[in-house]
């Protein structure tokens, strides 16, 4: 349910991401009412479409669905990683409040990513350059958004590092000397290197064992405690959501079929894919 | 001053993977309560109980009816409000203990006892005393605090979860069944942490099975029966004390 509420943090109206040549007919012909986001007409796929919703500060709201549902499309059309096709995003923090973000110029996109959002993506390699020492990659993220000062950003990141319990030793090393949950640590430690308002994180914990996952997590956790930053939090896992998040939006075939606070999504799901998905729980 | 008006509240659960069956929960609830009273809900199991109590937490959106709560920022119907303001009022004003602890894995019995405190005290020392006071209140060994809840017993998986709902004096409190599987003594300390919380103003609603926890807590009693309210009376023992 949408309310102009005032406070809100991000606000998302009518996001579509359609791949391939389209015409007015295709958002219509697709969803998941035909179990399909394919147009039979022209062969376009939509990944999302029709996307709303607000965000508050300090909210961490979950987008759950199968894999190619459109989960990871919706954040990497916030995040400028993608191109829209149509919709508008704004950002309270951002100069003007009433500009669409997606409408930016690269710059100030830049600006905006480098200032006011971090990203954690499913693949480090995604979001580290490996090029870097762990410590240079926490630098690049802090040196974006103005800070100039060797020694400040040294000790920066050495802070972050041990906050997030990488061996500040290894501040000089590369990431690809380092394990997948070392790496995926760097990771967070660069996205929230300038204490952006809003995170997004994709599929954070897939790919990881365990043992790792679950200190991941808890870092995450700990961290939203702590800062009081606003998360989008990606995943196909329904314990990550639980686990993570105040509210849950539901995808299917590019669209959100059912969103609400996350206790009632998992004990009351009110739409069919919604009660199959929770019914899978192991 | 009024705090809860239900009515004409009815839930349904209609289940698309069972081949659309409907399940009746409850029918055409109408009940109203009073600043800082203690309501009771009781009946058999399957009656409606837990059912009634999760749409109030929004745990289970309602089907129809409406649930007008008055908060401290104003009338509210907890059914249509939207996620944000119910995310809003859980933090500040309604907490709800449930009947099971599901908890965060490893975090230790302390902070999840703290968790919402932690939102309103940045000094984690601060919150933490409060919560060691609750429990030692409560009876439960010192050597459990800093561990973690999920290997608890029964009865100190309880304890944690009454502990955590309780703590900053929530304005409205929903209970499901805090004195089952505890001892007598314990049982009565329950009692009194929620008398005290009366005291000091909280509404509160609690589902109980026990005779002595209802006739102790209570100012009214509501019986379901088949999801449908079959009386209301006000509590005899509690008018002559």
């Amino acid at each position: 349910m949408i309310r102009n509420d005032d406070n809100w943090l991000l606000r998302v109206r009518n996001l579509t991401k359609i791949y391939g040549a389209y015409n007015e007919q295709t958002v219509a012909r697709t969803g998941p009412e035909f179990n399909s986001n394919i147009c039979p007409d022209n062969g376009s796929i939509v990944a999302c479409a029709d996307i709303n919703f607000d965000l508050y500060p300090g909210e961490v709201l979950g987008i759950v669905g199968e894999s190619g549902s459109g989960k990871s499309t919706i954040v990497k059309l916030l995040y400028f990683d993608l191109e829209k096709t149509n919709g508008e995003a704004f950002l309270k923090p951002y100069e003007n409040d009433t500009l669409n973000i997606l409408d930016e110029s690269n710059q100030k996109k830049k600006f905006i990513r480098n200032n006011l959002m971090g990203m954690v993506y499913q693949n480090p390699r995604d979001g580290l350059n490996f090029n870097f020492s762990s410590g240079g990659n926490i630098g690049e993220k802090l040196i974006m958004s103005g800070n100039m000062h060797v020694g400040n950003i040294r000790n920066r990141a050495t802070e972050l590092l041990s906050k997030t319990e990488v061996p500040v030793q290894r501040l000089d090393d590369l990431p690809a000397f380092f394990s997948g949950g070392m790496q995926q640590r760097v990771q967070i430690s660069k996205a929230i290197a300038n204490n952006p308002p809003l995170l997004f994180l994709d599929e954070v914990t897939t790919g990881l064992d365990v043992s790792v996952q679950a200190k991941v997590l808890d870092l995450i956790r700990e961290m939203q405690q702590e800062l009081g930053i606003a998360m989008i939090v990606v995943s196909h896992d329904l314990s990550v959501i639980r686990m993570l998040t105040d509210r849950t939006m539901v995808m299917k075939n590019g669209r959100i079929v059912e969103s609400g606070l996350t206790d009632q999504i998992l004990q009351d799901p009110q739409h069919e894919y919604a009660q199959l998905l929770v019914s899978s729980l192991l | 001053m009024k705090i809860l008006e239900v009515s004409g509240l009815s839930k349904t659960f209609n289940l698309h993977i069972l081949h659309n069956k409907k399940i009746e929960a409850l029918k055409n609830i109408d009940f109203s309560m009073e600043e800082g009273e203690i309501i009771g809900l009781t009946g058999k199991s399957g009656s409606g109980k837990s059912s009634l109590m999760k749409c109030i937490y929004r745990t289970y959106l309602a089907s129809t009816g409406t649930i007008l709560y008055h908060s401290d920022k104003g009338k509210k119907d907890l059914v249509q409000a939207s996620d944000h303001e119910m995310i809003e009022l859980r933090k500040t004003e309604i907490t709800y203990c449930s009947q099971f602890l599901s908890v965060i894995p490893r975090v230790t019995a302390i902070d999840v006892v703290c968790e919402n405190l932690f939102r309103v005290e940045k000094n984690k020392e601060i919150a933490r005393a409060k919560a060691r006071e609750i429990l030692a209140y409560l009876g439960l060994a010192e050597e459990l605090w800093d561990a973690f809840p999920a290997t608890f017993s029964g009865g100190e998986q309880q304890r944690i979860n009454l502990a955590r709902a309780v703590l900053g004096n929530p304005k409205f409190l929903l209970i499901d069944e805090p004195t089952a599987s505890l001892d007598a003594k314990t049982k009565e300390a329950v009692i009194r942490l929620i008398l005290n919380l009366k005291k000091q103003g909280s509404s509160v609603i609690c589902i109980s099975h026990d005779d002595y926890t209802i006739d102790q807590l209570v100012d009214r009693n509501i019986e379901m029966q088949n999801g449908t309210i079959v009386s209301i009376q006000s509590n005899p023992k509690k008018e002559n004390s």
